[in-house]
């Protein structure tokens, strides 16, 4: 821990305040803010252990740089400093989570040592990048932070501690999955007309432009070449949006003649030279059971001028202008193969000469990685006897598989149920089978197989009590069927999406808010220390304050509505009942046995 | 598992065998006993292949004192490959169980391109400028020069080939193309060579279709084959095709201009000779009077292309008299290109026999019937007496010496066709003058005579009783195969209406409908949405592909459809498909799932399998018709009628069924195996198109499925898949067993098999 840290900082008194410039020294114990005006009055020095936490703004390239160092919770008094950047605020927001853990160990010293690390867990900056960036994904996860975390019910290290597998997996799964090119083509890139007046406009986003980057590398090297010596970007951009329109008229003639007159035009028009020696590097990679170009090398047939020419399956254009014509096959096949490829790199979109250097130094990484692949050959060919061999002739063997990662589990499983309704229409509708032509061979058989069955586990008259299982079954589907009922054949819906948008959230919010006080609450038992016993407490008044809104929601919806919501919020209830019955039943047990050990000591 | 037939024990490599191939073994080895021909189909996924190979080897091991040579032809390279690996699978099988007794030498043929690996010359764009630079490294004369000049340049692979002479032998075992340039490239031996020496010995030779059928290739690579051969030709329902198109040629502009090019270098040439070397062209004359025209023996390096004629009608007799000398040939050709000039001129199509062509030659030109017929073999004598290695430079004047053979040759089951302008463009001249063979018999003739057993196979020979017609021969197996199937793992339907219930086709007056192309759309959109993984399109032409996708992409069809898969396109070029099949492949194993856009006749249809998850649907949009206007097929239904008494409509129909059967039929590898195959086209619904759709699809599509639409389609494709992600009994419950294990194989006797299985 570095003895000091200086830094430009402004001291604001709210957020909304413009604030006074000045510099911010951070000692062990103190910190001082000097303003760059010395007149000022905004002079500070103040020790640590007057702060009792410290908050901060999210991190974002938009948001400014804020900490607050608060000193009283209730108050919500406070200093606020805004850096001229986040990296800034990171060093200082380290300091003072460190200055002050050492405050709060130092007024607690001894017996809770233990407790007190797992409160104010020292976090290196790359491991707080990844719970921002964590947050940041998740609006969800991000909303109940700011529920519990901010409002001091649950502390950072708490919120987090349930969640380490997310933490952990974090780091490779940020290398492994991230988002890819759309499916859709970038052909999107319409030329729209106002009508009017012969004025056509392109729209142009920096993913579009990354996407044209990776699928043309002709434009891209382009790029690199002419921007920014030759010509400006929006030069560039407009003589290659020039060339789509051209493209898009398919006037191939008037395409060869504006590419004649204009050589820097004349790249966009023509056929992709990288492209094309790309796909012959590619080739020599491919399986051989596809290949059909070593197949065009064998094929004595196609000399030129032998077997039948002209048969009607064979296309004709003219010669001359073949290198300005551009299909739009040609343009899906290379759209696809880099969606499959994937987004090479990962940076931020907004310059686009940042986009094209990073592009064009993964290709070279690529081709190098190419040339010292070994493994490949090898891998192909395992590929191909596997292909091979006929699968049900023999044993099966297992197959090498990947592990399923779903992001938002809750989006795919909404979606698996709504698939799941309509194939229960489906089948409802048609595949019941019941085998009705029966040999009296085959009935004898299944009736002996009843026998032996019975003659082995004993005989129970009935097997199940008729009016029991009726009432399981009633008491089971009752609101199953009523629900079905209600919603009548529509599988695009579920109750949820039946309940005003308001009610709906609000119920999801409270769900999910209640499951982690839960599992925190439950997690805290047994109490084994003041700290646990604090955050138990803790956690029960947060869950009692969350009871009554329960009730509120159930009450403010339409009576249309509230049977629904009620058999909704019924669950949530009962756990939380069950919660405050255990937390009662520990006090007074707490209770009577102090009363046996009077020095307190748990 | 190893298993009895008769006197011969099978060695076969899986724990178990579906029935079918049991019973395609049955009957091959009755061929094999009988030294006969067969015809067999066998539905795709049933493993022909593995039960073709097992028995044959199987065959040759149980008969040691003289074994019989399999030679196997496939249609593409890629097939050869699957074939080998397969291959491969067996012989580690059979090695397992018999030692060293099993072994084999096995491997496949390719041209130059595939095999060599020089560098230099393997990096030239095509196959003949590959073949060209082996030659200007490896030719008896460019040797000779340099032992005395060290800066000759040589190939340093065909030298050590040399060097190693008697030595230079392939070890037993299987070899891949792949395989036998790892082998050259270790022992620093040429492959294609070492492969071309091979072939003589290997026990096994899988080639494609033209080493035997092209007579110009079969010529040179297939001459020295034994008669105690079995010939097989797989996937063999366009054979008929192969066939005259190896007998058919076309001359152009473009080739008459490149032969009069040919011929003034050729005459520099001749003159340069007459000045330094006169002796040379004199001794060639010597030659030719005593008759040696043709190769004879001609050292490996130095063979191309041979005579276009079938061997059999090429007269063994000296060189007319008139062409002996080389200037007067030259001016032979001069004059017949000439004369062809003046045919392209025409304004009107025409149309002629070759013997009317020929006799209006010999008027016009004054050249006759037997200088056409000798012209190939003169060129070649000529070429080689010049030292000519540059042979890809010399094409446009082969392509007139094969023209000129053959129409001297040949007196019937041909005709010549001149054409102004292609039919659907007639503003653009481009003048062709056509020799097309009609005749699809007389290619695989001499095959046919040579070998003592020809098996032709496939999974589409529907009408099975065509195809002896067709080639002229008499089998003495003609058997189809049905599938005996443990579940309905297929499922054919019919489309005849879309979604707004009007009906769709490909129909020449309703394809451009906009109603049409909207249908065919929606149809796809709504099957991305329920069918896992992979699913295969087929159209009926690529200029149809080409203008629906267009249509949809304006739409917004195709871009919904990309919302769920990635879309891929087959193309004219051959690179960019291959790519796009690659591509495809592997979004198919990610898991994001694709569409394959491909042309019924094309490419791709001819020999990619799209099995399991590559294929869990094929959608055939339309009947892939020939293209009727077609001067050439006008011609061959004509001969078709005169000839073998087969009515054109039928013959249509079977050639786009078979071709619609083979496209669909990609989709099924195994009885583990499952796809849909989707015909829409109202016209599938008709009696007489269906029926002619082989037995084992015909088997599985139900009436209900008829005539759906495709909400209806949607719906059993839904039930269908459903059905089929669920686990199974592979041995097939209760009743007919469809996995036999080694023991089901002895329980049966000999007498009872085929009661048992169908």
């Amino acid at each position: 821990m570095p003895g000091e840290v200086v830094k430009r900082a402004r001291y604001k008194t709210s957020v909304k305040d413009s604030g006074v410039a000045g510099v911010l020294k951070m000692t062990e114990d103190k910190f001082v803010f000097m303003p760059n005006d010395p007149t000022s009055s905004a002079r500070l020095d103040v020790e640590f252990r007057f702060i009792k936490g410290h908050k901060f703004s999210k991190g974002g390239s938009n948001k400014p740089a804020l900490l607050n160092l608060t000193q009283d919770s209730e108050k919500g008094g406070g200093y606020i400093f805004e850096f001229e950047n986040h990296p800034d605020r990171e060093v200082c927001r380290e300091f003072v989570g460190k200055a002050l853990a050492k405050f709060s160990e130092a007024s607690k010293a001894g017996s809770e040592q233990s407790a007190v690390k797992l409160f104010d867990e020292q976090l290196s900056t790359i491991e707080m990048e990844r719970r921002i960036k964590l947050l940041r994904e998740d609006s969800e996860l991000q909303k109940l932070h700011k529920q519990f975390v901010l409002s001091g019910v649950l502390t950072e290290a708490e919120f987090w501690a349930t969640r380490k597998k997310l933490l952990d997996g974090n780091t490779s799964r940020t290398s492994k999955q991230r988002v890819g090119f759309k499916s859709a083509m970038i052909s999107d890139l319409k030329p729209l007309t106002d009508g009017r007046t012969n004025r056509v406009t392109f729209n142009l986003t920096p993913e579009i432009i990354h996407q044209i980057f990776a699928e043309k590398p002709a434009v891209h090297q382009a790029f690199l070449n002419f921007v920014p010596n030759k010509m400006t970007e929006k030069d560039f951009w407009n003589k290659y949006c020039r060339a789509e329109y051209l493209h898009c008229t398919r006037n191939t003639v008037a395409a060869a003649a504006e590419a004649a007159e204009d050589e820097e035009l004349a790249v966009f028009l023509k056929h992709d030279d990288i492209l094309a020696s790309e796909a012959r590097r590619k080739i020599r990679r491919v399986d051989p059971t596809l290949d059909m170009e070593a197949d065009q090398g064998d094929d004595y047939m196609h000399l030129p001028d032998h077997g039948i020419f002209r048969d009607g399956s064979k296309e004709i254009i003219d010669p001359q202008y073949e290198q300005y014509r551009r299909t739009l096959s040609q343009d899906l096949n290379r759209h696809a193969a880099v969606v499959l490829e994937g987004r090479p790199i990962d940076v931020e979109l907004e310059d686009t000469r940042t986009v094209a250097e990073a592009l064009a130094k993964s290709k070279r990484v690529e081709a190098a990685n190419e040339k010292s692949d070994g493994s490949v050959t090898q891998e192909r060919l395992e590929r191909i006897s596997r292909m091979t061999e006929i699968e049900d002739l023999q044993a099966p063997r297992d197959l090498p598989f990947a592990a399923l990662c779903i992001k938002d589990p809750r989006d795919y499983f909404d979606s698996q149920q709504a698939n799941a309704l309509k194939t229960l229409g489906d089948t409802l509708a048609g595949s019941k089978q019941i085998k009705c032509s029966l040999s009296t061979q085959e009935a004898y058989g299944s009736l002996r197989g009843f026998i032996s069955e019975i003659k082995s586990v004993g005989l129970s008259d009935p097997i199940v009590k008729p009016d029991i299982a009726l009432k399981v079954l009633n008491g089971l589907t009752q609101n199953i069927s009523s629900t079905k009922f209600h919603l009548g054949k529509n599988p695009q819906e579920s109750v949820l999406d039946r309940l005003p948008i308001i009610t709906k959230e609000e119920l999801l919010h409270h769900w999910t808010s209640i499951q982690e006080l839960l599992r925190h609450f439950w997690s805290s038992y047994p109490i084994t220390t003041t700290y646990l016993y604090a955050k138990a407490s803790r956690l029960k008044d947060a869950m009692s304050q969350i009871y009554p809104k329960l009730q509120e929601i159930k009450e403010s919806v339409q009576s249309d509505f509230r049977h629904q919501v009620s058999l909704l919020v019924q669950p949530m209830l009962q756990a939380l009942d069950a919660a405050f019955a255990h937390y009662d039943a520990d006090q007074q047990k707490r209770s009577a046995r102090s009363g046996e050990r009077p020095n307190g000591f748990v | 598992m190893k298993f009895q037939i008769e006197d011969v024990t099978v060695y076969f490599p899986y724990d178990n065998i579906y029935p079918e191939q049991y019973s395609y073994m049955v009957e091959l080895k009755r061929a094999l006993d009988a030294k006969g021909h067969a015809l067999l189909e066998m539905p795709t996924g049933t493993g022909k292949t593995i039960a073709l190979l097992s028995l044959i080897t199987s065959y040759a091991l149980s008969k040691p004192s003289n074994p019989i040579k399999l030679l196997y032809c496939t249609r593409t390279v890629h097939e050869m490959e699957k074939t080998l690996a397969e291959l491969r699978l067996l012989h580690q099988y059979q090695l397992r169980h018999l030692g060293p007794a099993a072994k084999i030498l096995a491997l496949g043929l390719s041209s130059r391109k595939n095999l060599c690996i020089n560098p230099a010359v393997v990096s030239a764009e095509n196959r003949d400028s590959v073949d060209a630079g082996c030659r200007k490294l490896t030719a008896t004369w460019v040797r000779a020069l340099a032992v005395e000049n060290p800066n000759i340049p040589m190939c340093q692979f065909f030298e050590n080939y040399e060097k190693a002479a008697s030595e230079a032998v392939l070890p037993p075992g299987v070899y891949t193309l792949q395989d036998l340039r790892a082998f050259g490239r270790d022992k620093g031996w040429c492959p294609y060579f070492l492969a071309r020496h091979m072939v003589q010995f290997a026990n096994v030779v899988v080639y494609s279709y033209q080493y035997l059928l092209d007579p110009k290739v079969a010529g040179i690579i297939s001459k020295e084959m034994q008669r105690e051969s079995v010939v097989v030709f797989d996937e063999a329902h366009n054979i008929d095709n192969v066939c005259i198109e190896a007998l058919s040629v076309s001359v152009r502009r473009q080739t008459l201009e490149g032969a009069t090019r040919n011929l003034s270098k050729m005459a520099q040439e001749i003159n340069r000779f007459k000045a330094t070397d006169a002796g040379r062209l004199r001794a060639e004359y010597n030659r030719l009077v005593d008759g040696l025209a043709q190769r004879g023996n001609l050292p490996i390096s130095d063979t191309w292309l041979a005579n276009p004629a079938l061997p059999d009608d090429i007269l063994k007799e000296a060189v007319p008299g008139n062409i002996r000398r080389a200037e007067h040939f030259l001016s032979v050709l001069r004059r017949l290109v000439q004369y062809l000039h003046g045919r392209l001129e025409t304004e009107n199509v025409e149309k002629e026999g070759p013997v009317a062509f020929v006799a209006s030659i010999n008027s016009q030109a004054g050249i006759d019937q037997k200088m056409l017929k000798f012209c190939y073999d003169r060129l070649h004598s000529l070429m080689l007496t010049l030292e000519i290695t540059d042979t890809d430079e010399f094409l446009h004047i082969q392509t007139i010496c094969d023209f000129a053979t053959l129409v001297g040759t040949y007196t019937r089951g041909f005709s010549i066709i001149i054409e102004p302008f292609d039919e659907r463009m007639p503003h653009i001249p481009d003048p062709v003058l056509q020799l097309s063979c009609h005749d699809a018999s007389l290619a695989i003739k001499p095959v046919f005579e040579r070998f003592q057993s020809v098996v032709i196979t496939s999974g589409t020979l529907s009408p099975i009783d065509l195809y002896p017609r067709l080639l002229n021969f008499n089998p003495v197996v003609s058997r189809s195969f049905t599938m005996s199937l443990t579940r309905n793992c297929i499922c054919p339907m019919v489309l005849t209406r879309g979604s707004d219930q009007l009906p769709v086709s490909t129909k020449f007056d309703m394809r451009s409908d906009p109603g049409v192309v909207r249908n065919y759309g929606r149809l796809l959109l709504e099957m991305v949405s329920v069918v896992p993984d992979g699913i295969v399109c087929f159209f009926v032409s690529y200029s149809y592909m080409d203008g629906i996708v267009n249509t949809w992409n304006e739409s917004g069809i195709l871009k919904e459809i990309m919302q769920h898969k990635l879309v891929f396109i087959e193309t004219q070029d051959v690179v960019e498909t291959t790519l796009a099949l690659d591509n495809y492949r592997r979004a198919c194993d990610c898991g994001r799932g694709a569409v394959f856009f491909s042309v019924a006749r094309g490419k791709v249809a001819e020999g990619i399998d799209f099995d399991r998850h590559y294929g869990r649907l094929v959608i055939m949009f339309g009947v892939p018709f020939q293209y009727t206007l077609s001067r050439i097929l006008l011609a061959r239904l004509e001969y078709l009628r005169e000839t073998f008494q087969i009515k054109e409509g039928d013959f249509l129909t079977f050639d786009a069924l078979r071709q619609a059967a083979q496209c669909v039929g990609r989709v099924i590898r195994s009885k583990a195996d499952y796809g849909m195959m989707i015909f829409a086209d109202k016209r599938y619904s008709r009696h007489d198109k269906r029926s002619k759709l082989p037995g084992w699809i015909l088997s599985h599509l139900r009436d209900a499925h008829l005539n759906l639409s495709t909400d209806m389609a949607l719906h059993i494709a839904r039930e269908f898949l459903r059905k089929m992600a669920q686990p199974y009994d592979k041995a097939g419950g209760s009743g007919r067993k469809t996995l036999l294990s080694e023991e089901d194989l002895e329980k049966m006797g000999d007498g009872t098999t085929n009661e048992m299985l169908f």
